[in-house]
């Protein structure tokens, strides 16, 4: 095997193990983008997780696992939604507070599901498939393309959602909530039903992620299965500036260097000796990239790549 | 001729808590015609065009529009029915552009086809005679083209009433006109046009009907042409008030320098140019005006001098001292104290959480004695306020946030005064005040002259800079475009010089 097939298969994982942060990451995007900062996807992921987990256990049926994860997940989400957009709550202590409900609730189902696998069948139809033509194209075929059907969706799903967003009328509906939900409201869009479809949207990608986990990656339930891969979405959020195809690079990045984080723990050879990097230091670096990414965007002040303007203030109407 | 009512508002009636906006208000709009909703500030004039515009609910009272009953639940149904509102404060989208905040809400189909929406948008330009660059983005646009774009977005709907919440505040005159033209345009397409204003020239001027509006409730509708400026005055304040601004005349000796402003040059948070090279002198028992339109420097001069704002270069010389580089506690200190009112009144000088004691502590706390606030002094000193002048409240105890507009700008100046200053500067004091109001604060400004204070008061109604001031500075991008006789200059000419083009001659008007 060569350096380059070493290289390929490298990369290969780190695009599954970009998969979940790229689910997660797209859900940010949709709650953000109509100006709700949701902390909860940690939360959401958990839930996603587990039901998508114990649904495929319990139905051996793929499709319904998988449909039980985002439903999950969108669960979740509509508990974030009540509170912040009816009820007008605080949007950081209720995200916080989703993150910390999914975690016990997660371990609450899962409970007695450690120790059990996963269907054959459920396993097998969400395997790594070579997809035609795609996959035979030479270095990046089989990076992206020899995947399961599962990872490719979220591909999919973050090109639909730059479409959506920048090329049809509800993602310009969308946007203008985010920014200004009163200038929304005055020029005819229903703020609340907006912000509403995009946060359920959001919790469901959300649990798609934490489903990934236990479906196709590990495969298998752990307690605290995500270990924080949702807050690291959170932060990639910041570091794609609300932009899903730069999601795409930046949930795959971080993918890559949890996946180097695997590797480096056993050292890596240099000159000779063999170096070992805490993975503490690999697990800070999400982190570190998006304080810079964070410093970066406030100093070049172009107002396109800023948050949306409304991200975390409640809306009332008939404020005075 | 006796045109076809459109709308009919039958004893409409809303609350806020305790307070009343809106109390069996009857007003009814025809077909072609502008009607202006005249009244003091805290009438209730926004709150019935929000009731119209579905913004507001109202808790009583009936909206008939061509003689059938209807409910607006949200702003949309009032946008189907062809109702448009241009707010006061505008509802646009800073990071989108024209275009974009025009259709948003509107386009049918999935995708959007720019080319077909661009379009649209300039034919009903041509129409009324407006323009636009449909791709500008909202940030980077004047006041007036956002107006523009708010007007566009009506039209766009298909708006068969127009509502302009007091269009003309932020607008030079020519602009104003071109304003004025654009709604004679859509009389002449059928619309009606309801214009809130509290200007009674502007009043007179435009509208065909006026309704006048008193603490909630409508008190007449009448005929513009057999109306009186003062018969409007007296039926909006509820007594005659004299419309005169006076120019007092001060005693001599008290006429020496006390500001002198040379080559100011103040860096902007985006590190441009946001005042430069600016040099003036000001003397006390003087009122030296600002003109500009928004954002000309005028906020950011008015931090340099109170230090507030790193000054680039240049001297601020206050009685013979260069105060550049002390600290604002230092430049208050000295007797140098700074109103300013922002446009939405409590981003400067209040804190809008605490009550009006707490308010008035703010900066006279420093002078106490030791480690503990002496509020009883302060509650002394808030009753002063409160009473000099006439800020209606509950009490002292009141959270300066819940009392109206004009009661928190007479909370701000009154504690600026109340420190006695040498130079007292005031940016926009009346903003959003009625009538009654703002003569109030044009008659403390006066005392403050008499009594030898150095005023800079930074202003936008031109007809009260022009009536006020002794000698009116007009500010283009940051600089100084000519300080100019009061007197002999019209209202005209000082638009030229704010969007920065200077008369034939020169420096014809420097006195």
């Amino acid at each position: 095997m060569s350096w380059l097939n070493a290289v390929e298969l490298f990369l290969q994982t780190a695009v599954q193990m970009g998969t979940p942060l790229l689910f997660g990451t797209l859900g940010g995007i949709l709650s953000e983008k109509v100006g709700h900062l949701n902390l909860g996807v940690e939360g959401m992921m958990l839930m996603g997780a587990v039901m998508g987990f114990q649904v495929g256990v319990l139905t051996g049926n793929p499709a319904l696992a998988v449909l039980a994860a985002g439903l999950a997940g969108m669960i979740g989400a509509l508990i974030y939604a009540v509170i912040t957009i009816t009820f007008m709550g605080n949007q950081v202590v209720t995200g916080l507070a989703l993150t910390i409900f999914g975690t016990g609730f997660s371990s609450f189902i899962g409970a007695g599901l450690s120790g059990v696998s996963l269907p054959e069948n459920v396993q097998a139809s969400l395997a790594a498939v070579n997809i035609p033509l795609l996959s035979k194209i030479p270095f990046f075929g089989p990076i992206f393309f020899q995947q399961s059907l599962y990872s490719l969706s979220a591909l999919v799903l973050a090109v639909l959602l730059y479409v959506y967003l920048n090329k049809t009328r509800y993602g310009l509906n969308m946007r203008m909530v985010g920014e200004n939900p009163s200038a929304a409201e005055a020029s005819g869009i229903n703020a609340t039903l907006y912000k509403y479809v995009h946060i359920l949207a959001g919790g469901f990608c959300c649990g798609l992620g934490g489903a990934f986990l236990t479906l196709v990656f590990v495969p298998r339930w752990q307690d605290n299965i995500t270990a924080g891969q949702g807050w690291i979405a959170v932060a990639l959020v910041i570091f794609a500036t609300w932009n899903p195809l730069k999601a795409i690079f930046g949930a795959y990045f971080f993918g890559m260097l949890r996946g180097l984080g695997f590797k480096l723990q056993s050292g890596i050879p240099i000159f000779g000796h063999n170096v070992v990097i805490p993975a503490q230091i690999l697990d800070m670096l999400p982190y570190i990239m998006t304080i810079a990414v964070l410093v970066f965007i406030t100093m070049n002040k172009k107002k396109e790549n800023q948050a949306p303007a409304w991200l975390g203030s409640p809306y009332f109407r008939e404020e005075r | 001729m006796e045109k076809e009512v459109f709308i009919k508002l039958e004893n409409i009636s809303k609350t806020f808590g305790p307070v009343k906006a809106n109390r069996n208000i009857n007003l009814e709009l025809r077909k072609g015609e502008i009607h202006a909703l005249l009244g003091e500030n805290g009438s209730g004039k926004s709150t019935l065009m929000n009731i119209l515009s579905g913004i507001y609910s109202p808790d009583g009272g009936s909206i008939m529009l061509d003689g059938k009953q209807v409910a607006f639940d949200s702003p949309k149904e009032a946008i189907e029915a062809g109702i448009g509102m241009v707010h006061q404060h505008f509802k646009l989208v800073d990071v989108l552009s024209a275009q974009e905040n025009i259709i948003a809400g509107q386009c049918k189909g999935v995708f959007i086809n720019k080319a077909k929406m661009t379009e649209s948008i300039l034919t009903i330009c041509k129409k009324y005679g407006l323009t636009v660059n449909p791709n500008k983005k909202i940030y980077n646009m004047s006041v007036s083209e956002k107006q523009t774009v708010e007007i566009i977005k009506v039209l766009y709907r298909g708006a068969k009433v127009l509502i302009l919440d007091e269009p003309t505040a932020v607008l030079t005159p020519q602009e104003t006109r071109v304003l004025f033209e654009i709604m004679r345009n859509m009389k002449r397409e059928g619309c009606a046009v309801v214009i809130i204003t509290h200007k009674m020239n502007e009043v007179m001027e435009i509208s065909d009907r006026v309704t006048v509006l008193r603490k909630g409730e409508s008190i007449a509708t009448i005929d513009t042409s057999s109306a009186t400026p003062e018969q409007l005055t007296e039926l909006m304040v509820g007594k005659a008030i004299d419309l005169d601004l006076e120019r007092v005349q001060v005693d001599p000796a008290l006429v020496k320098e006390v500001l002198k402003v040379e080559n100011l040059t103040v860096l902007n948070g985006e590190r441009r140019e946001a005042v430069s090279n600016v040099s003036f002198t000001l003397s006390g028992g003087e009122i030296l005006g600002v003109a500009g339109i928004a954002d000309s420097g005028q906020k950011e001069l008015c931090e340099a001098i109170t230090g507030m704002m790193k000054i680039k270069s240049g001297k601020v010389v206050f009685k013979g001292e260069n105060i550049v580089g002390l600290s604002p506690r230092d430049i208050i200190k000295r007797g140098v104290s700074l109103s300013f009112v922002p446009e939405d009144r409590l981003g400067m000088g209040l804190v809008a959480g605490m009550n009006i004691i707490d308010n008035v502590l703010l900066k006279s706390y420093q002078n106490m004695p030791g480690l503990f606030v002496d509020r009883k002094e302060g509650r002394k000193k808030a009753e002063e306020i409160v009473q000099r002048f006439d800020i209606s409240t509950p009490g002292t105890n009141q959270i300066v946030k819940r009392l109206s507009g004009g009661n928190i700008q007479k909370v701000l100046l009154g504690r600026e005064i109340d420190l006695e200053p040498e130079l007292l500067i005031t940016a926009y004091p009346v903003r959003g005040l009625d009538i009654g109001a703002s003569y109030n604060i044009y008659d403390v400004l006066n005392q403050q002259k008499q009594k030898g204070v150095a005023v800079l008061f930074i202003g936008e109604d031109l007809d009260v800079l022009l009536g006020l001031c002794d000698r009116l500075m007009v500010m283009h991008n940051g600089k100084i475009m000519d300080i100019v006789d009061p007197k002999k200059i019209t209202k005209d000419e000082v638009g030229m010089l704010m969007v920065g083009r200077r008369p034939e001659g020169g420096e014809l008007y420097y006195d």
